[in-house]
C-alpha cells in the first residue's frame, strides 16, 4: 500500500505523513512548512528538459579546448580527452584513470541512465524496480564528481601565469563542461523515483 | 495553500523513494531501518548525535576559516614564484572571461561549504534547546540543499590532478590550506554521518500552530 493509495502526502523536507484537505492535491507540511504533493510537480517534464539541457550542451563540452596553454613556442589548446591523454605516463596514469572517469564516463552514463528512467517510468514499466532505483541512487551519488575537471583547470589556469614564459587560460568548452554537471545534477534533484513504482503499486492491491 | 493534517503517528511513514507505507521501528543507537520493498535507509539512529556533531561541526568552522585564509598551492620556476588560495583560483576565472565558471567553483568550494557548517552549527545550537524553536526546521529543510552543491572533496581530486600536470613544468609547493582542505573533507565527512535529522524534527516546534499547545507541545490526533 502507498501513502498515495491512502491520500497521504510525505514531506521531502522531514519525512512527515500528512493528509491535504479533502478535494486538495497539494498543501503544507504542517512540521515544516514544505510546499507538498503527491509526486514532485512535473517530474517527467522538468526532468526531460534538464537532461535535453545537458546533452545539447554535452557536445561542445566534448569538442571545445577547455585549456590553452601559451608558450614561446605558441599556444595549445586541449580537449578533455586530450587532457586524459596528456597525463598518461608512467606515473600520472591513476590520475589519468580518474579524470577519464570524471569526465568522460560519468556525465555519458549519466545523460543515458537518466533517459532509461525517464523512458521506463513514462511507459509505465514494472521490471526491474529494484535496479532502476539502484541506477537512481548511483546517478544522484556519483554525479557531482564529473566536477572533478573543472576544478582541475581552474587551479592550473590560476597557478600557470609565468608570462611570458608560459601561461594557462581557461577555453571556451569549460563553461559547457561545467553546464554539463549543473543540468545532470538539476535532472537528478527533479526525477521522482517514487514514479518508477507507481505502475507496480496500481497493480498490486496490497504489497506483501 | 493550507497546512495538511498530520496523521498523528510520526512512526508511520511512507519511503521517499517508492512510497510504500510503513511504520519506522524503534531502533537502537548505531541500527538502521530500510525500506522492505526498495531497500532504502529509512532512518539510522545515531548515537550521541548532537554532542557529536556539534563537535565536529566547531572544527570545521576552524578548519573552512584557516583553509580559506592561506595560499593552498604555490609554484616555482627558475626563480619566479606564484600561489593561490581558493578564492584566488575563482577569481582567475572571472577575470578572465570564465565569469559563470567562477562564480559556480565560488559557488561549490567556498560558498556551499559555508553554508553546510554554518547551517549545521546552527541547528545543532538550536536542537540543544529543551524546545527547538521553529527556525531550527527552516534551517534543516535547506541543509541538505547546502551538502549536494558542497564540493570540497570533488575539488580536492581536482587539486591532486592540477598538480600532477603542473609538476611537469614546475616546481610545486603545497601549501598549508592543501593539507588543512583534505582534513575538513574528513570532518565534513564525519559531521554528516554523526547527525540525526529525525531525531531533531520528532522535538521541533511545528509550524502549523494549530498542533502546539501552550507548551509548544504536539498535540496531533491520530486520524487515521
Amino acid at each position: 500500500m502507498t501513502a498515495m493509495q491512502q491520500g497521504l502526502q510525505s514531506c521531502e523536507g522531514c519525512g512527515l505523513l500528512s493528509r491535504p484537505a479533502p478535494g486538495d492535491h497539494e498543501g503544507r507540511c504542517p512540521r515544516c512548512d514544505e510546499e507538498l504533493a503527491f509526486r514532485k510537480p512535473a517530474s517527467f517534464q522538468r526532468t526531460w528538459a534538464y537532461l535535453l539541457a545537458a546533452t545539447i550542451c554535452y557536445i561542445p563540452a566534448n569538442v571545445l579546448p577547455v585549456l590553452t596553454t601559451t608558450t614561446a613556442a605558441g599556444a595549445e589548446s586541449d580537449t578533455i580527452m586530450q587532457g586524459v591523454v596528456l597525463l598518461w605516463s608512467p606515473t600520472g596514469w591513476p590520475l589519468s584513470i580518474i579524470v577519464l572517469v570524471a569526465s568522460i564516463m560519468i556525465p555519458s552514463a549519466k545523460i543515458l541512465a537518466l533517459g532509461y528512467l525517464l523512458i521506463t517510468a513514462q511507459q509505465g514499466s514494472v521490471a526491474n524496480n529494484g535496479q532502476r532505483v539502484r541506477m537512481y541512487r548511483m546517478v544522484e551519488f556519483i554525479g557531482r564528481w564529473s566536477m572533478v575537471d573543472v576544478f582541475v583547470d581552474t587551479f592550473t589556469a590560476a597557478l600557470i601565469q609565468l608570462q611570458p614564459l608560459m601561461s594557462v587560460e581557461p577555453g571556451p568548452g569549460l563553461i559547457f563542461f561545467a553546464a554539463v554537471v549543473v543540468f545532470t545534477m538539476l535532472a537528478v534533484e527533479s526525477f521522482d523515483p517514487r514514479l518508477i513504482w507507481d505502475s507496480t503499486s496500481s497493480k498490486e492491491v496490497t504489497y506483501a | 495553500m493550507s497546512y495538511n493534517q498530520p496523521v498523528g503517528d510520526t512512526s508511520l511513514i511512507a519511503c521517499l523513494h517508492c512510497d510504500l507505507l510503513q511504520r519506522i521501528p524503534e531502533l537502537a543507537p548505531g541500527a538502521s531501518a530500510r525500506c522492505p520493498r526498495c531497500n532504502k535507509e529509512l532512518w539510522r539512529h545515531r548515537e550521541d548525535s548532537l554532542n557529536r556533531t556539534l563537535a565536529l561541526t566547531l572544527a570545521a568552522v576552524v578548519l573552512y576559516i584557516v583553509a580559506n585564509s592561506v595560499p593552498m598551492l604555490g609554484l616555482t620556476i627558475v626563480g619566479r614564484d606564484a600561489s593561490t588560495t581558493v578564492i584566488g583560483g575563482a577569481q582567475h576565472l572571472w577575470d578572465n572571461g570564465q565569469k559563470i565558471v567562477g562564480v559556480l567553483v565560488l559557488f561549490t568550494a567556498v560558498v556551499a561549504p559555508a553554508l553546510q557548517i554554518g547551517l549545521m552549527l546552527a541547528i545543532v545550537l538550536g536542537a540543544r534547546l529543551e524546545r527547538p524553536p521553529r527556525w531550527v526546521g527552516t534551517l534543516l529543510r535547506y541543509h541538505p540543499t547546502t551538502r549536494i552543491w558542497s564540493m570540497i572533496e570533488v575539488m580536492m581530486v581536482g587539486v591532486l590532478v592540477a598538480l600532477v600536470k603542473i609538476a611537469d613544468y614546475a616546481t610545486v609547493i603545497p601549501g598549508m590550506a592543501l593539507f588543512v582542505l583534505w582534513v575538513l573533507v574528513f570532518i565534513l565527512a564525519g559531521m554528516s554521518a554523526s547527525f540525526d535529522s529525525r531525531e531533531v524534527w520528532e522535538r521541533v516546534q511545528w509550524a502549523d500552530e494549530a498542533w502546539s499547545d501552550a507548551d509548544g507541545n504536539t498535540v496531533a490526533e491520530e486520524t487515521s
